[in-house]
């Protein structure tokens, strides 16, 4: 077990080395912060230690054979003398390699149980939080299910906050789930290992991390056009942090009378066709919910910061922003955009 | 002896031998004569199981340039993050043809190409079991390819993945008729794929020189023999799944529409059951090469026959049984997970005992650096390194983080090129001189390996690093903050030194064809069939049919002090 940690120890420094690579944003799978990420981190490694042993010793030996019996000069015509084969030697290097192969399924059985947990037995003492994913061409939909026991149905898009483990209480986040179109894949390295939302299957996955912090991610399952746009963003909030958010997000839009007249003009386009804001008219559910849009950090699935620039040129023309996403250029007059953009700018 | 009247009585009903002994003659006598037209007419209708060799492999070698193409075209998008040298649309475009032409119109006929030469030569045979079956192969084959491609002049070349995953192939998701011409040109060379490895298998069952019992096989035939089998069990199950997509296109099947009862999971099982096996379909004949030129080059009997090829079964055997590793993210239950997992990690024993064969032949040989071992030298590092990651991928938990990143681009073209590829050039360095008569340039061999073996190493080792930093295949873009456009980077640089390695061998071929050195029968010393007659051989192969003792009846021949027999009692 020293000999792993020393492994680690000498991998992680390689990669943190070889950092032209350190980049503003960290999606190594090296770097876990979950118990499963660190599970399968651990299993990696050594099972690197284990294929590297493999792989000195076959090329050592192949060097060696070409150092030591390459042929110099030309050929004197007389051949090395001819080995058919030995019994024991072909049984010796059966078993071994059958040996390496029944630790590693040994391996791999320990951290598949550690890995795959059942979501409807969370561990005693927790206070689990249960939330469907749903995979749309190409953004994502949550929809917060269960808090500690408590039933939300609470509809949001594209950012996932979810609450932090304290020493005390573990915190895991269960997520279900589907798609709506074609395949997809929720991956956000540093906190699981990904898993597929495959339309007509329920599928589910799990984490759970005591760090605070913003995570990414993206679709690891290609989806059509803008699948390389189809980012992740997991928000872990500290756990009063998170209430605060929810219960934010559960109210419903937020009614300034100032924009009343802007409002208007959004719920009289075709806007309200797709999407929703909870407190008016627009009840669309084909694109992400808006109704508290302002309280995410980007737009367009995690590819632009969520600025009144990057908003306004949204709602010009998405196609500028992510050619081929399904919402059309709806060919709004400047004024009608400044308008939507006003009214928009209030849903905090 | 009995076994020469089998032999003759099955070589005699083939119309085409008589005629072929008749036709050779103009043929040496005076090449040059003959009208380009004629020459033409002699090709596209020949039915000798060398020049549809030949022409297989010219055929893979032009789809391989036009993969190699669009493998440029998304190293070049992937330079900067946020690139637009392409859109979204033909980048996705791209690694669809890009995977398909390399499996299906790079990789397959190749390998079919130089079985078709080899096999019968090694047989003792003087041409296929079916020598206008395998006509029919090679055209049909080439006749995909085109369909497939013809999807550029049609509309849109599909966008859907080489695996094309259900729905995505639906035509709500997927309107133009790439897609169509996608399903039609893979079941089309399907047909080439199944009736070349039916002619293939009964060749090898049915045409074996006298005294060429199975256990005497050279290795090559008898892993060819191998993955054609596998090729007679896993086209059909993809054939099915195309023509029931295809159905589900035009006829409005629900098969593989989840929305309307249909199963999108489906698809994924039907096409890996044919997915898997086939990475082994590619593998096998690799191994074949490798095991007749190492021993040609370490002036060795290959160490451990049996086991070599007894390996070669297990592999074969086991491959059925394991392609649900390629969807250990689709939520399985855990004990699918377990099995298939354990089940992958068993490859491993079967495939450790090949490597340690070759390494022993070598042992205490006198190697020949000549320019096939320096390319099975290239496999024998390479192919390591891409079977340990394929161990690493082989364990579940591992997959479900780097399963869809860029470590498992990695690592396949670890396979498929540090393996296959490698492999295959090796072979072309050693059966050219059979094919022309004359010798490839040592030098420029050299050069090419070179090139290729640092490119390719720059190429795809990055790939691992940046899968394990997050980054999924099959985007066309990502975002600059991520710390991914240094390895993307070395990446591209790595595929710009390999792309003139490809173009140094087709000069390579040209020239040698004019300049390479005479050949002669025998320019190896090598020990199999195909040595025993002229380079290049006559359309009828042998003059009289050999009788063999052993699996090396050349090394009897030149050692009769010591024959091969004695030792294989």
């Amino acid at each position: 077990m020293k000999s792993l940690r020393r492994v680690t120890g000498l991998l992680l420094l390689l990669l943190a080395l070889a950092s032209p690579l350190r980049a503003a944003e960290n999606l190594s799978i090296f770097d876990p912060v979950s118990p499963s990420g660190s599970a399968i981190r651990h299993v990696f490694v050594l099972v690197l230690a284990i294929t590297g042993g493999i792989f000195v010793l076959v090329e050592g030996i192949l060097i060696y054979s070409l150092v030591m019996f390459r042929r110099r000069g030309t050929p004197d015509g007389t051949e090395p003398p001819q080995v058919y084969g030995s019994l024991p030697i072909e049984i010796a290097w059966t078993v071994g390699p059958a040996l390496v192969v029944f630790v590693l399924v040994l391996i791999m059985i320990r951290t598949e149980l550690e890995v795959q947990v059942d979501p409807n037995r969370p561990p005693p003492g927790s206070r689990p939080l249960y939330v469907t994913v749903k995979g749309h061409q190409w953004w994502w939909e949550y929809i917060y299910e269960r808090n500690d026991g408590k039933k939300l149905e609470l509809i949001t898009a594209n950012e996932l906050h979810v609450p932090a483990s304290d020493a005390k209480t573990p915190r895991p986040v269960y997520l279900t789930l589907l798609s709506v179109d074609v395949c997809h894949s929720f991956w956000v390295p540093r906190l699981a290992g990904k898993t597929d939302l495959i339309p007509g299957r329920t599928n589910h996955m799990w984490f759970q991390t005591d760090q605070p912090g913003t995570y990414l991610g993206q679709c690891a399952e290609y989806c059509g056009t803008q699948h390389a746009n189809m980012l992740l963003r997991v928000i872990v909030d500290t756990p009063a942090a998170f209430e605060r958010w929810l219960a934010d997000e559960m109210k419903d839009a937020v009614d300034n009378p100032a924009v009343r007249k802007q409002r208007d003009v959004f719920l009289a386009q075709s806007c309200v066709n797709c999407h929703r804001i909870r407190g008016t008219p627009a009840k669309g559910t084909f694109g992400p919910d808006l109704t508290h849009l302002m309280s995410r950090e980007t737009l367009a699935s995690g590819m632009v910061p969520n600025t009144r620039a990057n908003l306004r040129q949204w709602i010009r023309d998405p196609q500028k922003i992510k050619p081929g996403c399904l919402m059309p250029d709806m060919k709004l007059s400047e004024n009608e955009v400044d308008q939507v953009l006003d009214y928009l700018l209030t849903l905090r | 002896m009995s076994g020469n009247t089998l032999a003759d009585h099955l070589a005699i009903p083939y119309p085409n031998i008589g005629m072929a002994i008749v036709e050779k003659q103009p043929e040496t006598s005076a090449p040059s004569a003959t009208p380009l037209t004629a020459v033409l007419h002699d090709w596209l209708t020949t039915v000798d199981h060398k020049k549809i060799g030949i022409m297989y492999i010219l055929m893979a070698l032009l789809f391989l340039v036009l993969a190699g193409v669009q493998a440029l075209i998304m190293r070049c998008q992937l330079w900067w993050a946020g690139n637009d040298i392409v859109g979204p649309d033909t980048f996705n475009q791209m690694f669809t043809m890009h995977g398909t032409t390399m499996v299906f119109f790079a990789g397959m006929p190749i390998l079919a190409g130089i079985a078709n030469y080899v096999v019968p030569l090694q047989l003792g045979a003087r041409d296929m079991a079916f020598p206008r079956l395998n006509a029919l192969g090679l055209w049909a084959t080439l006749l995909g390819g085109l369909l497939t491609y013809f999807s550029f002049i049609a509309g849109s070349p599909p966008a859907i993945g080489w695996f094309a995953y259900a729905p995505l192939t639906q035509r709500n998701f997927n309107m133009g008729p790439g897609v169509d011409y996608w399903i039609l040109g893979l079941l089309v060379t399907g047909i080439g794929s199944v009736t070349g490895a039916i002619n293939l298998v009964v060749t090898v069952v049915c045409l074996r020189a006298p005294g060429m019992y199975l256990r005497r096989l050279p290795l090559y035939t008898w892993m060819a023999f191998w993955a054609n089998l596998q090729i007679l069990a896993v086209l059909p199950p993809l054939t099915a799944a195309l023509i029931m997509l295809l159905f589900d296109r035009t006829f409005g099947t629900h098969f593989f529409k989840p929305d309307s009862g249909g199963s999108a999971y489906l698809w994924q099982h039907l096409f890996w059951f044919f997915g898997h096996p086939e990475v082994y379909v590619l593998i096998l004949p690799a191994f074949g090469m490798i095991s007749e030129i190492i021993p040609v080059f370490s002036r060795k009997v290959i160490f451990g026959y049996e086991f070599v090829a007894l390996s070669t079964v297990a592999i074969a055997f086991i491959a059925f049984g394991v392609w649900a590793h390629h969807m250990f993210t689709v939520g399985m239950p855990r004990a699918l997970d377990m099995y298939f997992s354990a089940a992958s990690l068993l490859i491993a024993i079967p495939t450790g005992v090949k490597i340690f064969n070759w390494l022993a032949t070598m042992w205490g040989g006198k190697l020949w650096l000549a320019s096939p071992m320096l390319f099975v030298v290239g496999f024998m590092s390479m192919f390591v390194l891409g079977g340990l990651t394929g161990i690493m991928l082989a364990v579940a938990p591992i997959d479900f983080q780097v399963s869809d990143t860029y470590f498992v681009v990695g690592h396949f073209h670890w396979v498929l090129i540090g393996g296959t590829l490698f492999g295959v050039f090796a072979a072309l360095h050693f059966w050219y001189p059979k094919a022309t008569g004359r010798m490839l340039n040592e030098r420029l061999a050299r050069w090419q390996f070179w090139l290729l073996l640092i490119g390719f190493f720059l190429t795809f080792g990055p790939m691992h690093i940046s899968g394990m930093l997050g980054m999924p295949r099959r985007i066309f873009t990502y975002p600059a903050d991520r710390g991914w456009e240094f390895w993307n980077q070395l990446s591209t640089i790595g595929a710009l030194i390999q792309a003139p390695s490809y173009l140094i061998f087709v000069w390579n071929v040209l020239w040698s064809l004019k300049h390479g050195d005479i050949a002669g029968d025998d320019p190896w010393n090598a020990w199999t069939l195909e040595w025993a007659t002229t380079s290049p051989p006559p359309s009828y192969n042998f003059e009289t049919i050999p009788t063999v003792q052993s699996r090396r009846p050349l090394w009897d021949q030149k050692h009769p002090e010591d024959p091969d027999w004695k030792h294989e009692e």
